[in-house]
């Protein structure tokens, strides 16, 4: 019975899943193919969540829908109210090729025998990686050096979402400036929401070494929390050339490639001995958490715009 | 030996945190790390020429767990011409990006986009996983896409945004190969999957591998985003953008097809990639012909110089398709690219010397700047031989080599295409040969002579590879598939 159920609600969330993106793509207007698209990303999470990747959906909600769906209704408010809808022509190419990768993707898939993965690898080792989620072993030890440079690849984004800015608002304080209206919804979930958000991203670091969690999710929740803050109103984002946020923002990668440099200079590059493999992973994942937060919140808010706006 | 290769990876990323905290040391964080990698490489190139590749685990886990960094002689030969492409765009780039006042927008973000830019194409150099690798093309792409909006034009802006769109179109597709060889493997190591057994879900997945680097290489028919992003980029920039972003993801593809899976490479899939390497030769080419600003001559150019390194699959071949003269190809197909970096990045150089004193780049205007900047138009000169091929520069010896290769195996079409290529070269390089040097009064000069000299380094080095090019010669066998083959001296 049990399974009959599960087996239902799976059905039912790859219609929706299917639905919404196909609506998504469908729909003629802006604003609803926005809101459409968040949605389909809330459903692909919970889809993550029902093959047991709590991860990869903590990441799909946070990211997709939550981050890139920030991005998508500021994009909306920038666009004139009538975009012309893409001709036909257009479409007619992207369709085939999305339908022949599916179709070639779905053969794989019937194709391919059951995966054969590093799951076993990972699990013997776990031992000595310093931490008991599989996956922060994976991210933080095993290869740290995909994640060391994924940081990176964030900081990159910042600077190159900054280095659009216009010339003259260069100094000046990210983003267009906000209107939240006295006492209306978003001032007041700007101070509401905060404090809340602030618990569970704490909460999601430390979870990270046993349980799913960790910097780039703990990071996420920050972020989401520091736009909450912005939009309402409650503060204003930091100069460009605030040097303190700058460290903020470099200070989690710099500390990986530090820790990597020291075990270089000892023989092992990125290496963490077994003894100090918790800490170290700690204190990496610590500082990385609010990298992550502030460049990923950053690079949201947008590069300063207003030339008036130095102070 | 640990210690080598962290610096020569980890210097860049720690210059460029620094350069972003301390906006207006961007220029001496550079060059430090220019001066600091080029003594790590010679003292890795010093080591690898003893015979053996050198190998690490990262954090000390072995394949296939971990990720296996290896510094062979095609490694070598690239992390070589990067540094000294960097120490010409730092040269350079301080000259263009340099400021005393409070900080300003171009000057601040250039130096950290640069130095990761450069970190993530070495790291692409020595990487063996091939998740790892994308990791490794997303930051070069993010920052070479920065790069080419730095000077905050609209139509910058708009080439920035054209070149993202099929970049991260391409990083998707390389991914989604990626995915399909790790869930019928289990693995990411390129020597692992080289010892797989071959599942039919393979070919899709070095098809689509091989998609999403062609767009990333600006590889014909996805080279359409290439000339204006190139183009549009300040000329320290374009280098970088020219000489090594394309080279990167062709090693990848070439480790790709001729390391990982050697055994899928058909006859026809070898004859398509010849097929596809022609048309960019002969398309780039007449482009370039067809251009009237120096810097869109140069960059489509580049679309077709991008052909010739296609040419090493045909002429090499892989596994059961392995072609006699292999090993011949593989090294004239190193020598070539790293004789097209140094000679494009010398040229895209001059060109910004030029635009500094002219003004801009259509070629009515260089007339008679070989008696302004004597030096620079030698440089300029000493690059068109290299690139057109004739000796005694890199470019002839890859061009001897590729050709000796395609005798040996009876390939006489991709001589006829090398040769074909060659004079192409020759003519669309002419016309601002002839203008640079033709008799006329030119303005006065506004760059200084040490200014001038910067991309003399570049294509002297070019030259010097030809010259001596038996030590080259010997480095590039070290660790490649043919490692134990003799090649045709």
């Amino acid at each position: 019975m049990m399974a009959l159920a599960e087996t239902g609600f799976d059905l039912v969330l790859c219609a929706m899943i299917a639905t919404t993106a196909l609506l998504a793509i469908g729909v003629r207007d802006q604003f609803g193919a926005v809101v459409l698209f968040v949605v389909y990303s809330v459903f692909l999470g919970l889809g993550w969540l029902r093959l047991g990747a709590l991860d990869i959906a903590l990441a799909e909600v946070a990211l997709g829908a939550g981050l890139t769906g920030l991005l998508l209704f500021g994009a909306h408010a920038r666009l004139p109210a009538s975009v012309p809808v893409p001709s036909g022509r257009a479409v007619w190419p992207a369709a085939c090729a999305a339908g022949g990768s599916g179709l070639a993707l779905g053969w794989a898939f019937l194709t391919l025998p059951e995966p054969v993965g590093l799951q076993e690898a990972v699990a013997a080792n776990l031992g000595t990686s310093g931490v008991e989620n599989p996956v922060t072993a994976v991210l933080l030890n095993f290869r740290s050096w995909d994640t060391l440079i994924e940081s990176i690849v964030l900081l990159a984004a910042l600077i190159g979402v900054w280095s659009v800015a216009r010339d003259d608002a260069w100094g000046g304080q990210p983003g267009l400036r906000q209107h939240a209206r006295h006492g209306g919804v978003l001032a007041n979930f700007g101070r509401l929401l905060p404090p809340i958000g602030f618990m569970i991203g704490v909460y999601l670091f430390w979870a990270g070494s046993s349980k799913p969690g960790g910097a780039f999710q703990a990071g996420t929740v920050l972020a989401a929390v520091a736009l909450v803050v912005f939009m309402g109103g409650a503060m204003r984002p930091p100069l460009v050339t605030a040097r303190w946020l700058r460290l903020v923002c470099v200070a989690g990668p710099a500390v990986f490639l530090a820790v990597g440099l020291t075990g270089a200079a000892s023989g092992v590059f990125l290496g963490l001995r077994p003894d100090l493999a918790k800490p170290l992973i700690l204190a990496i994942e610590a500082v990385l958490t609010f990298s992550i937060a502030a460049s990923l919140a950053l690079s949201v808010i947008g590069p300063p715009e207003d030339p008036e706006d130095h102070v | 030996m640990t210690l080598v290769l962290a610096t020569i990876v980890g210097l860049p990323f720690a210059a460029a945190m620094l350069a972003v905290i301390f906006g207006r040391y961007g220029g001496p964080l550079a060059a430090a790390a220019v001066a600091g990698v080029a003594v790590a490489t010679a003292a890795l190139i010093v080591i690898v020429a003893e015979g053996q590749p050198v190998t690490i685990d990262v954090a000390g886990w072995p394949a296939p767990l971990g990720i296996t960094l290896e510094a062979d002689g095609l490694a070598c030969g690239f992390l070589a011409m990067a540094t000294l492409v960097m120490s010409g765009v730092v040269a350079q780039g301080r000259a263009y990006f340099y400021n005393t006042g409070p900080e300003r927008r171009a000057t601040w973000a250039f130096w950290p986009l640069a130095l990761l830019l450069w970190a993530a194409i070495n790291a692409i150099f020595l990487s063996r996983d091939l998740f790892n690798l994308y990791v490794g093309l997303e930051l070069m792409t993010l920052c070479a896409v920065a790069l080419v909006a730095i000077e905050g034009k609209a139509e910058t802006l708009a080439a920035a945004l054209r070149y993202m769109l099929v970049a991260l179109i391409g990083s998707l597709l390389y991914l989604l190969g990626v995915v399909l060889l790790y869930s019928a493997h289990g693995v990411l190591d390129i020597g692992l999957i080289a010892a797989r057994v071959t599942a039919p879900t393979d070919i899709l997945a070095a098809a689509l591998m091989t998609a999403g680097l062609a767009a990333k290489m600006a590889l014909f028919p996805f080279h359409a985003w290439l000339p204006p992003a190139h183009s549009g980029a300040p000329a320290p920039a374009s280098a970088m953008l020219s000489a090594l972003v394309p080279k990167a993801a062709f090693v990848i593809l070439m480790r790709l097809w001729l390391e990982a899976v050697p055994d899928l490479s058909a006859a026809s899939l070898l004859a398509l990639f010849g097929t596809l390497g022609t048309a960019a030769i002969l398309h780039g080419g007449v482009m370039a012909l067809r251009q009237n600003r120096l810097k869109l001559v140069i960059a489509y150019s580049t679309v077709s110089q991008i052909g010739y390194l296609l040419l090493v699959f045909p002429l090499a071949g892989g596994a059961s398709a392995a072609q006699p003269g292999a090993a011949d190809a593989w090294k004239g197909v190193v020598f070539h690219a790293l004789s097209h970096g140094l000679a494009k990045a010398a040229m895209f150089l001059c060109a910004g010397l030029w635009m500094a004193s002219v003004g801009h780049d259509r070629l009515e205007g260089l007339r008679g700047q070989a008696r302004a900047t004597p030096i620079t138009a030698f440089a300029f000169g000493l690059a068109a031989i290299a690139l057109i091929g004739l000796p005694p520069s890199g470019g002839f010896t890859a061009k001897y080599l590729m050709l000796t290769s395609a005798l040996a195996s009876g390939q006489l079409i991709w001589a006829v295409v090398l040769l074909l290529g060659g004079l192409l070269t020759a003519a669309y390089l002419y016309r601002p040969l002839a203008m640079i040097f033709a008799k006329a009064d030119a303005a006065p000069v506004a760059v200084s002579r040490s200014q001038q000299a910067v991309p003399l380094l570049l294509a002297g080095t070019a030259i010097l590879l030809g010259i001596a090019s038996s030590g080259p010669f010997e480095l590039f066998q070290i660790g490649s598939p043919w490692a134990d083959i003799e090649g045709l001296e």
